[in-house]
């Protein structure tokens, strides 16, 4: 049994909410240059160097990427060995939040009721998924998700008859519809089976995984390849003014489901698909 | 890329009607930032009979709610916001006089049908490049509703501030024109 003091989860969440809305990751940064590359369109190549230009200038000033710095998501892999002393998990992550974001100098995007939409300043309380894994170590993963691209995302209960087409045609016509409102080039991540719910958190977790690595199991590997190049056939392009590099990837996850269905969620993220992670 | 035309606030009907999707434009003057709580609260005080805090006549909105400012800079992070959220508010404020909004995404056809009818351009700016945005920023102040922090309405002083014509006063979308050319599959459009 290891123990680990809430203060080292406070500062290390803290530290991830920068990072994460300061730097924007390699695999992203080297797919934004190498699609200007093969990029067709002018403008769209345009739109590309000033979203490398954009990235530099974050990561000198240390200031945020894009203003929407997002509702913090958070995953924690938390070793079942690990005994947690000095206070509650789930208050030591949102303090980390709110000290974040207060220190960072990011923006606070939270309303406390959806419906009543008063901000509750501090861009807490965070959206927590827990996962009890084996080992004695806390795995933290941070991916602040802006609205832009949130917005943009959804879940359909196919029939299992739709079959593959059926997933392929929901994620081509989401993407579609979409268009240029989650900022283009997009990385479109993908869920299909288990539970309604379940689906969607694939989908999210599908984000977390490079852009340059495809799923273990070759017929969801090929599905991913064919799906972005069936996105990028749409023309939306950079930030939606036409050209190729629609989408970045196609990060799909999978998962067991029941024999009356088939649910697929797609939620798209915007070029700068933040996350950031640390092992406590 | 070439051609980059620069415009001057107050956002005047000649320049208005000259500038086509498309084109290149830097924009310098005064623009004024407000997004979904202060569409909301402006256009309440429209239906109330009420004086807005600021002239809407030949200005620009600039659809963004900016990072806090960092030790030494005037301005976070402040790159556009999707402007969809807007279109319920748009349009009246069109008829008042405004002639620019600056945002991303797609707009609705009331926004579009006011535009053609009282002279308004949409503007892009790009999405995700809030820290690059930022720089061409070079005064802020609150004018209105500080109580809605990043949400308030907002003075901006810009400098060669880039966007792209995405819908001119005569209706033209490069949204739709961007994406027929590049498209390969069929587009019903």
């Amino acid at each position: 049994m290891r123990e680990i003091d809430v203060s080292s989860i406070i500062d290390a969440v803290e530290q991830l909410c920068m990072n994460a809305n300061y730097f924007l990751n390699d695999d992203i940064l080297q797919a934004l240059k190498n699609g200007s590359r093969c990029e067709e369109s002018e403008t769209g190549r345009l739109i590309l160097s000033q979203l490398v230009e954009n990235a530099g200038i974050a990561a000198s000033g240390r200031m945020a990427i894009c203003q929407d710095t997002g509702m913090a998501v958070v995953f924690i892999e938390a070793g079942q060995d690990v005994h947690i002393t000095g206070g509650s998990i789930t208050e030591a992550i949102n303090e980390g939040v709110r000290r974040g974001y207060a220190n960072g100098f990011l923006r606070k995007s939270v309303v406390s009721d959806p419906l009543d939409r008063i901000n509750t300043g501090d861009n807490t309380p965070a959206v927590i998924h827990y996962d009890i894994v084996e080992g004695e170590s806390i795995r933290i993963i941070l991916a602040p998700k802006g609205f832009g691209s949130e917005n943009m995302s959804g879940v359909k209960m196919l029939k299992p008859s739709d079959g593959v087409d059926g997933v392929r045609n929901f994620i081509e016509e989401t993407v579609e519809k979409a268009g240029p409102n989650p900022c283009p080039p997009v990385v479109v991540g993908v869920g299909i089976g288990g539970t309604m719910e379940k689906a969607a958190l694939l989908a999210k977790r599908a984000l977390l995984r490079s852009v340059n690595v495809r799923n273990s199991r070759e017929n969801i590997r090929q599905l991913e390849e064919e799906m972005l190049e069936r996105v990028n056939r749409l023309g939306i392009g950079p930030a939606g003014l036409g050209g190729r590099l629609t989408a970045l990837a196609v990060n799909i996850e999978t998962f067991p489901t029941h024999i009356a269905g088939l649910p697929v969620a797609v939620n798209m993220s915007c070029h700068v698909t933040r996350h950031a992670e640390t092992i406590l | 890329m070439d051609n980059i035309i620069r415009i001057e606030t107050p956002f005047k009907m000649e320049d208005v009607k000259r500038l086509k999707a498309g084109d290149a434009v830097y924009i310098n003057g005064t623009i004024y930032a407000a997004r979904d709580a202060a569409h909301k609260k402006l256009i309440g005080l429209v239906n109330e009979g009420l004086e807005l805090p600021f002239d809407v006549r030949d200005q620009i909105i600039y659809y963004v709610g900016p990072c806090p400012a960092g030790p030494g800079r005037v301005i976070g992070s402040a790159g556009p916001t999707t402007s969809g959220r807007m279109d319920a508010y748009a349009p009246v404020l069109i008829e008042r006089g405004l002639t620019g909004m600056i945002g991303k995404g797609l707009r609705n056809e009331q926004v579009v049908a006011a535009m053609i009818r009282y002279g308004a351009v949409y503007f892009g700016a790009t999405g995700g490049a809030g820290a690059l945005l930022s720089k061409c920023i070079i005064a802020q102040e609150i004018t209105a509703f500080p109580e809605l922090g990043a949400e308030a309405l907002r003075k901006l002083t810009v400098k060669d501030f880039p966007v792209t014509v995405i819908i001119d006063s005569t209706g033209t979308d490069l949204y739709k024109t961007g994406r027929i050319q590049y498209s390969r599959v069929n587009y019903n459009g």
